[in-house]
């Protein structure tokens, strides 16, 4: 993909004059010496077929149809849904067949065999914890793709951002709050981090909040500042090593967990702060590569690289 | 009739989703800008988080936290629904970032973020074939 405009800046209105007949696209190509039949025929191509008019009043039909077939569409797709939910066990039935043998598992055998007093904590980190290393990879390979679309560093370096129109670290108020507020930020997603097999939370909501933190420092007082104290070599090693902690710890568990093998991790008491066997470190991994996947997508929206 | 009626009564919340759901979807299919595109599938997306939510809910129930040392399940509501709407979450933010980057490299490349001019210009580009 090429970084530059095809065509001139102007390209953009050049389908409205096309449409309104005042330019031929194959008169530049004619006049520039294709005379022998078989640049004649190259050119020919970028002659319409149709006339103008027709094409204008062709295009407009199939608006008109895509409009049309678009609400059916969606006036079909709306009652075959409410059809679906008006056949559905009532809300918060006891009885629905969702409430199976699976969640009663999760529910009464959780504690004991995961340690972790968070149901949903224990099952997405122990007994789901191949989906959540999916989930981390998911955010992997996203970071990258758009790490490859947005690249601006080095060869690229010569496109130019929209200036910053308000630098909000010269703004008092602004710089005052964000003082009092990024670390209370900070501490509350590492609160989240750290308690998430005792209370709602865990790996991805706290990763989320440490992320916007970061975010927030990275908005007032400038990316530069913010790349300066997260390199971009930083934020690839931690997001490499919590990944690879993540495979290598949950192989040690698989492993001895399906060869009937005692486990050298401590389950501790469950409702303590150091319990749980591997589920607090598995939701710090997990938060590190939230944390620094969203606030590389800030920077590389923002920036074009970390 | 009046049997579905009450039914979608009692599944309020379900309604609700399905009409988020048809919200973006009528957001994806008719508006022509394509980050209000991205954001119509952001709204379809809540739409199958809320349904599954709303699903995992069991009435007079508690949140599947063992505190109390209590372990028989009809004490706790429905813990997985909450472990799939985790999935879809990351899996939304993911796609949707993928989106908005393609998005900047269209406008680079086109100048335009309307669908109809795209495809125009892909026409004239390619040789009136529209």
């Amino acid at each position: 993909m090429r970084d530059k405009p095809i065509l001139d800046p102007e390209f953009s209105s050049i389908w409205t004059l096309w449409k309104n007949g005042q330019i031929d696209l194959t008169t530049p190509l004619r006049s520039a010496g294709h005379q022998d039949p078989k640049s004649v025929r190259e050119v020919e191509k970028y002659r319409p077929r149709r006339s103008r008019e027709a094409y204008s009043q062709y295009v407009r039909r199939s608006t008109k149809l895509y409009k049309i077939a678009a609400t059916c569409l969606c006036l079909i797709f709306i009652t075959v849904m409410l059809l679906t939910v008006a056949n559905l066990p009532p809300y918060g039935d006891p009885n629905a067949p969702t409430v199976n043998e699976v969640s009663e598992r999760y529910l009464e055998e959780g504690t004991d065999e995961t340690g972790a007093v968070n149901t949903v904590a224990g099952m997405i980190l122990d007994y789901r914890a191949f989906d959540t290393l999916g989930e981390s990879f998911v955010l992997f390979t996203s970071v990258c793709a758009v790490a490859i679309l947005m690249n601006l560093s080095g060869k690229r370096q010569h496109i130019k951002h929209t200036k910053e129109l308000i630098n909000y670290a010269d703004d008092m108020i602004v710089r005052g709050v964000c003082r009092f507020l990024i670390p209370v930020i900070l501490i509350f997603g590492i609160y989240i981090l750290l308690n998430g097999h005792l209370s709602p939370g865990g790996g991805f909501s706290g990763g989320a909040v440490l992320g916007a933190g970061l975010i927030i420092y990275a908005m007032v007082w400038g990316e530069e500042q913010a790349s300066r104290i997260f390199p971009a070599k930083t934020v690839r090693l931690v997001v490499f090593c919590s990944l690879v902690f993540y495979c290598l710890a949950k192989s040690y568990s698989f492993y001895t967990g399906a060869n009937h093998l005692p486990s050298a991790i401590p389950m501790g008491i469950p409702g303590h702060i150091l319990s749980g066997g591997l589920i607090m470190p598995l939701n710090v991994a997990v938060g590190f590569v939230v944390c620094f996947t969203m606030y590389s997508f800030y920077m590389f929206f923002r920036r074009g690289r970390l | 009739m009046t049997q579905i009626f009450g039914n979608l009564l009692s599944n309020y919340e379900d309604v609700v989703a399905v009409l988020l759901f048809s919200i973006g979807f009528c957001v994806l299919l008719f508006s022509r800008n394509l980050i209000k595109k991205v954001v119509g599938l952001d709204i379809m997306d809540t739409g199958v988080f809320l349904l599954l939510a709303s699903r995992g809910y069991i009435a007079g129930r508690h949140v599947p936290i063992i505190v109390d040392g209590i372990t028989t399940a009809e004490y706790y509501i429905n813990p997985i629904p909450a472990g799939l709407v985790l999935t879809g979450i990351v899996v939304s933010v993911s796609v949707s970032a993928l989106m908005l980057s393609l998005t900047v490299r269209i406008y680079r490349t086109y100048h335009t973020l309307d669908v109809d001019a795209l495809y125009m210009m892909m026409a004239v580009n390619k040789g009136g074939k529209p």
